[in-house]
């Protein structure tokens, strides 16, 4: 390496370094993204000097950049904010799939023999690589709907699981001690993927952020590593702060959940009571239901609406709608204030996100410490498709699933409104007691057609 | 050990605690457009992918470097857009001032026009 290309590579690393601290501020954070982007592109031209070019290789390399280009950019602009958290699997899964791919080409290169210093690498980037582009198309696949978002398990799971990870574990040692060829790192590849979608499939789809963020950090290391195999510094640096930041990210998600990380990976979280909790709400207990015009009133006569928004928000794309009833609300005095929970959507952040489209106001959204006292004094909490977090069964029943993870207290005000399409349960499969208390009317239907019905009630009240 | 691997393995542990460090502080709002761009970052795997589809010699390290530029690219490129419209949305909101209503898609035909 030339001492001009270790230079830029430095500077490379330093935008990426400076980008993340820019991100860290709603303020800097575009910028931040974009110093990251001009990063990239000084990392990508800094190696041109390092390639020893051949004619197909350059023509591949270009055709590869060309098909690559379209697909990221429109995947990116086309999708809706909804679905951005699978997008965001599959940009992870594509990742981390290439440095698989990378380290599997470099190591044919290396004869049956590798040094240490290679083989292990190498190996981790296959595996880890592998099993992050198969976790990622299966967390795809759960939040695009394409399969059921509850979690599948079967008898002897972990077993199976235990048993893969061991062969993985096995074929690795043997290609680093015995002998590196294809007939050794295929198969190895090949488990990488089936470990990856059987890591995936018993995790339910309300523990998808989490897992995505791990993936994350996943594809990160595997870069890295695949940084160590061609002994090159941009990818160890940028590889290893993903790596470093996303390990953070998914600590900080398990821990807004109340949960160790273990338990949501390995907890089969959710399919524990998923069963007994449908008859219990089939049981006979009674459900309140309003129309519009009831709720309207409630609201507009109201001093305090605090509104607790979930992944239905999302769906129903009603971001602008709530936004036009907070509107309608304030200009009858009445103090509107938004309560968002850490994991409420589909990823943190994801209602700050969503609302931000709609231009609600910064300060009136307010996360759970700041606002978990002030249900006492709301007259109204408005439920805008949520619903786990807001389940007082995380405070109350120690053999619940969720118990554990701290909730929007949304229980303490003086009425409820749920708006909700149905009575199924939320993401978690479990039922919640709250839709059967008294203070609480139903509001059923598309989060977004209920709002704009209610914004015509408000006005008309 | 030889020398260079030694430099690669300091690199590696110091960008650890510098990855650490660094996400350590940002706000719980801006986590979702964090990991959408930490994930554009580790599209730095494109690098790798071109070192070994440029310098490919035979029909398989073509078939293999074309696969990882692809990929790759997609990473690198949807990472940094996809991130980029996160953030677009946050824009003027911490002092309080309404962002503008007009959507860049609707601009450039009102120009045409007039």
């Amino acid at each position: 390496m030339t001492v001009a290309v270790a230079l830029a590579y430095l500077l490379a690393a330093v935008f990426f370094i400076f980008g993340l601290i820019q991100l860290s501020s709603p303020k800097t954070a575009r910028r931040g993204n974009q110093i990251a982007a001009v990063g990239m592109v000084i990392a990508l031209l800094a190696t041109i000097p390092l390639l020893h070019f051949t004619t197909g290789g350059v023509v591949i390399t270009i055709i590869g950049i060309l098909i690559g280009v379209p697909i990221g950019a429109v995947g990116a602009r086309r999708v809706k904010m909804t679905a951005i958290p699978q997008m965001v699997a599959l940009f992870n899964g594509v990742g981390g799939g290439a440095a698989s791919v990378v380290a599997v080409s470099e190591l044919l290169l290396q004869g049956s023999h590798p040094p240490f210093a290679i083989a292990f690498p190498s190996v981790f980037s296959i595996v880890i690589g592998s099993v992050s582009f198969a976790g990622s198309l299966v967390a795809f696949a759960k939040l695009q709907a394409l399969m059921t978002g509850s979690p599948i398990t079967y008898p002897g799971q972990q077993l199976v699981n235990g048993v893969l990870a061991l062969a993985i574990v096995a074929l690795a040692v043997y290609l680093i001690a015995v002998s590196s060829t294809a007939v050794i790192f295929v198969p190895l590849l090949i488990l990488g993927l089936v470990l990856g979608v059987a890591f995936v499939l018993p995790i339910g789809g309300a523990d998808m952020p989490v897992v995505i963020s791990m993936l994350n950090a996943f594809t990160g290391l595997a870069v890295a590593a695949s940084g160590f195999v061609l002994g090159n510094f941009a990818l160890i640096v940028a590889g290893t702060l993903v790596g470093a930041s996303g390990t953070l990210l998914t600590k900080l998600m398990s821990d807004a959940m109340g949960r160790s990380l273990g338990n949501v990976l390995f907890g089969a979280f959710g399919s524990v009571k998923a069963g007994p909790a449908g008859v219990t709400g089939a049981e006979g207990k009674s459900v309140r239901s309003g129309t519009p015009e009831d709720i309207a009133t409630l609201l507009a006569y109201s001093r305090k609406v605090i509104i607790v928004p979930g992944y239905g928000l999302a769906v129903a794309q009603g971001q602008h709608a709530v936004k036009e009833l907070a509107d309608e609300l304030e200009k009858r005095g009445v103090e509107v204030e938004y309560a968002i929970h850490p994991v409420a959507g589909r990823m943190p952040g994801h209602m700050n996100v969503l609302l931000a489209e709609a231009n609600v106001p910064y300060d009136q959204l307010k996360e759970m410490d700041q606002i978990n006292d002030e249900f006492k004094s709301a007259d109204v909490a408005l439920v805008v498709g949520a619903n786990d977090v807001v389940n007082p069964a995380a405070r109350s029943s120690p053999g619940s699933p969720i118990y554990g993870m701290p909730i929007l207290n949304a229980d303490e005000a003086k009425n409820i409104v749920f708006m909700k399409r149905s009575m199924r349960p939320g993401f978690a499969g479990i039922d919640n007691e709250l839709l059967y208390d008294p203070k609480t009317v139903m509001l059923f239907g598309d989060a977004k057609d209920s709002l704009m019905k209610l914004v015509a009630a408000v006005k008309a009240a | 050990m030889n020398e260079n691997l030694l430099n690669e393995f300091t690199v590696f542990v110091l960008a650890i605690f510098i990855g650490f460090e660094v996400i350590s502080k940002v706000p719980t709002i801006l986590h979702t457009p964090l990991m959408s761009g930490t994930n554009a970052i580790h599209g730095i795997i494109l690098v790798g992918a071109i070192l070994i589809a440029a310098t490919a010699r035979d029909p398989l390290q073509i078939a293999l470097g074309l696969v990882a530029v692809i990929l790759a690219t997609i990473n690198v490129v949807g990472g940094f857009v996809v991130t980029d419209r996160m953030l677009e949305m946050f824009k003027g909101r911490p002092t309080g001032k309404p962002a503008e209503k007009t959507s860049p898609e609707k601009t450039p035909p009102e120009k045409t026009a007039g």
